[in-house]
């Protein structure tokens, strides 16, 4: 199923004018800018107005199967769409666990029943999708998930607790990675994973408070709730090859996601519109010699990301280090994140004080709030310290801390 | 695809593939660190032996149209060749070489072009005089000037960090003509006419030489095309900051395995020093910021010849290229501890490498003062 150079380009048209038109008005309150920040039932509704709106018009799940509510396209439209969703910055996509790590897993080692029941939910945000994998006394050990699944007769009984649940409070199903033999072989060989629903007596979801002192995050204690062995994924005590397959999807190492962005990261551009605007002694804040010099480096160091991107690919010119710049993208990235929505803080002078609820926050505080859910990157998914040691140790080849 | 879409690509030719893997052969074989000791402690300016091979090579001629002996590649191929060169200290005369190539073919005159691009591709030694005591990295700030007499042109003033400038066959020298920049070839004979004296500087791998043109005289045909001189002075400086960046990079690698080896090897408390996170930490940032500059570097050759692109591009590599070579070697003499503040560690070779580089058109500040006014 290819497709040529003409029709590419009409159908980026076509979608460009689409996203353009269709774009929804501001909300009169501020958006999160990831599924992790959903923390509002008027922040969700919204949200997932825009993703059946979008799904409607046809462009997310292109490439998947008709039968299950996909469009049966060629993968290459459904990129172009999305690029256009992230050039355009229209809200991300909130059934972002389904869409791009449950869902994938599902059309790929589900049964027939399984993706029947499934797939046409999570592409109309009818039923969204959360993630049981860490725990609360095993951040990013994930092997060693402890969370117990005893098996009764047909059914397995959960108890235990599960944390950083996104979408917990609005989601019908969940993912889970749950210990059913406590003595197996091996730590691994004892786990199995698992398609819960999220609504049965014995399941509750308690929010936790962030930093920005909004809501996104939840913990998800099991009191003996009771699921049926129909929710398995794979076979019982394989859960661990499952959730690895689950990984590959989340971290985009492996295509088949349904599409759609899922974060709307800062970017420097819009540091240098802020700059245009904030002033410094009585002048634009971008005329100033100090100013400039950092919005300088933001932009080279922005830029370096997409030319590092580049460079892995061409062989020779990573022959040293091979899989330092894929090893250090996330590390790089994420610091960026952060310093960058410091820096845009510290533009808006005074006015840095405000924050989100005050109405004179410049753009209702989105820029207080990003910055501190900037650690969320750095601190999610193996600390800024710990890729420190693994580039370290993995790719210079330096002893272990 | 339309510009939306359009994700920065690294242009990289077959031509820069072979060339990098023969050079860092070549760098490895011919360059030990003792060898750019050894550089250090000899009296002649390059060691001759290994520009004769670099000649056989066709180095010289790379960057140079096949009508004047060359091999009718670009500066991104000669990019190749210089980051493995930058990454051993080699000490020849190449880089300097080949700008002034490159600026008799932007701004010499047929007759000019006809004459030295066939000897430098053969090995005739060239250099840039464009500095003056003031230390202003701007080319066009001249206080040197040229006065016309007859069919003559009378040169005064100074030029300082004139390389090899005690043995080059030609060197190119940036004077006031008529209020404007103007560029004058002075070959070996006219170089003798000027009191050239032998300066110290930081790099001591690097043989620099103030240069006093106290009246001389040389013919009208030595002036380069006044027409192209403001465009060539541009070209040159660019062309610098792309072959610096590639030097300082391939410096900046050097070092970092000078410091990943020690780590590996040197214990302390009973550990191997790379296990501590205070060193292993920035060791690491030292690796991130040497893979921004190599992947900008790497790009900005690419589209040396885009003349949309071409500034914007080799600023930005040589100011990245440049904090990475400082951070990295400044981190290497700390992290060697007592051995880092030796003579014998050679971390300092390569802090005071990156030192001249940075000195070599604009430090990284001062690229990104340039690159604020182009693209903000």
């Amino acid at each position: 199923m290819s497709v040529d150079r003409k029709e590419l380009d009409e159908f980026r048209t076509e979608v460009r004018a689409w996203f353009e038109e269709n774009r929804p008005p501001d909300p009169g309150f501020l958006l999160p800018q990831s599924f992790m920040e959903v923390g509002s039932d008027e922040q969700f509704n919204f949200l997932r107005d825009w993703q059946q709106k979008v799904y409607k018009a046809g462009y997310l799940g292109m490439a998947w199967p008709k039968e299950y509510g996909g469009g049966s396209k060629p993968q290459i439209l459904q990129d172009v769409a999305t690029r256009e969703m992230v050039r355009q910055k229209v809200p991300f996509m909130t059934n972002t666990i389904g869409l791009n790590w449950a869902g994938p897993l599902i059309l790929n080692m589900g049964t027939e029943e399984q993706k029947k029941a499934y797939i046409p939910g999570i592409l109309s945000a009818e039923d969204i999708w959360c993630q049981g994998f860490s725990e609360p006394d095993h951040g990013s050990d994930l092997g060693n998930a402890q969370l117990k699944a005893v098996r009764d007769g047909s059914d397995f009984v959960l108890n235990g607790s599960k944390i950083w649940t996104s979408l917990g409070k609005h989601a019908k199903y969940m993912i889970l990675l749950a210990r059913s033999n406590p003595s197996a072989n091996s730590k691994y060989e004892g786990l199995s994973f698992f398609l819960i629903p999220m609504k049965v007596p014995g399941v509750e979801v308690v929010p936790i408070r962030k930093l920005t002192g909004e809501y996104g995050f939840n913990q998800t204690f099991f009191t003996d709730a009771r699921v049926p062995e129909s929710c398995l994924m794979g076979r019982e005590g394989g859960g661990w090859q499952v959730a690895m397959t689950t990984l590959a999807f989340e971290r985009g190492a492996v295509g088949g996601q349904a599409g759609g962005h899922a974060m709307m990261s800062k970017d420097v551009s819009q540091v240098v519109a802020l700059a245009r605007i904030a002033q410094r002694n009585g002048r634009r804040a971008i005329e100033d010699p100090v100013i400039r010099d950092k919005l300088v480096q933001f932009m080279m160091e922005e830029k370096s990301f997409a030319l590092n991107s580049a460079r892995a690919k061409i062989t020779p010119l990573v022959a040293e280090w091979p899989g330092s710049i894929a090893m250090a993208g996330k590390l790089a990235a994420t610091e960026y994140q952060r310093r960058l929505n410091q820096f845009a803080l510290s533009l808006q002078g005074a006015n840095a004080a405000y924050y989100v609820g005050d109405p004179n926050a410049y753009e209702r505080g989105q820029w207080q709030r990003s910055y501190f859910n900037a650690f969320s990157g750095t601190i999610g998914g193996g600390t800024s310290e710990i890729q420190h040691n693994i580039i370290g140790e993995r790719v210079l080849g330096l002893p272990k801390s | 695809m339309s510009n939306v879409d359009k994700r920065p690509a690294i242009n990289f030719s077959d031509e820069q593939a072979q060339l990098l893997d023969v050079a860092t052969g070549f760098a490895q074989d011919k360059f030990p660190l003792n060898r750019a000791r050894a550089r250090i402690a000899a009296k002649e300016d390059f060691d001759a032996a290994v520009w004769k091979e670099m000649t056989s090579l066709g180095w010289l001629g790379v960057a140079v149209p096949e009508d004047f002996g060359g091999s009718s590649l670009s500066l991104a191929e000669v990019v190749t060749i210089v980051e493995p060169l930058g990454r051993v200290l080699a000490g020849a005369p190449l880089v300097s070489t080949t700008l002034t190539a490159q600026t008799l073919l932007k701004a010499g005159t047929g007759a000019q072009k006809g004459k030295w691009l066939p000897k430098i591709c053969e090995g005739a030694i060239g250099t840039l005089a464009l500095v003056e005591p003031h230390g202003d990295w701007n080319l066009e700030h001249l206080t040197a000037t040229a006065e016309r007499e007859g069919d003559m042109l009378i040169l005064t003033g100074t030029k300082t960090f004139v390389t090899d400038a005690a043995s080059a066959d030609l060197a190119i020298v940036s004077v006031s003509l008529d209020e404007a920049p103007a560029l004058v070839l002075l070959d070996r004979q006219a170089l003798d006419c000027a009191k050239i004296e032998r300066e110290i500087v930081i790099d001591e791998t690097r043989r620099s030489y103030r240069v006093t043109l106290g009246d001389i005289s040389v013919s009208r045909e030595c002036l380069l095309d006044p027409s192209q001189t403001v465009a060539a002075l541009k070209y040159i400086d660019e062309a610098a900051c792309l072959l610096l960046a590639a030097e300082i990079c391939g410096g900046a690698s050097g070092v970092l395995e000078t410091t990943v080896n020690y780590l590996k090897t040197r214990k302390q408390f009973d550990h191997l020093i790379g296990s501590y996170q205070a060193l292993k930490h920035p060791t690491v940032d030292a690796l991130m910021a040497i893979d921004a500059a190599r992947s900008h570097l790497y790009y900005a050759a690419g589209v040396f010849g885009d003349d949309g692109e071409r500034e914007i591009a080799v600023r930005m590599a040589k100011a990245l290229a440049s904090d990475a070579l400082a951070f990295a070697s400044d981190r290497a003499i700390q992290f060697h501890g007592g051995f880092g503040f030796t003579y014998d560690c050679d971390a300092q070779l390569y802090r005071r490498r990156g030192i001249w580089c940075e000195s070599q058109c604009g430090d990284a500040a001062y690229q990104r003062k340039r690159l604020a006014s182009l693209i903000l």
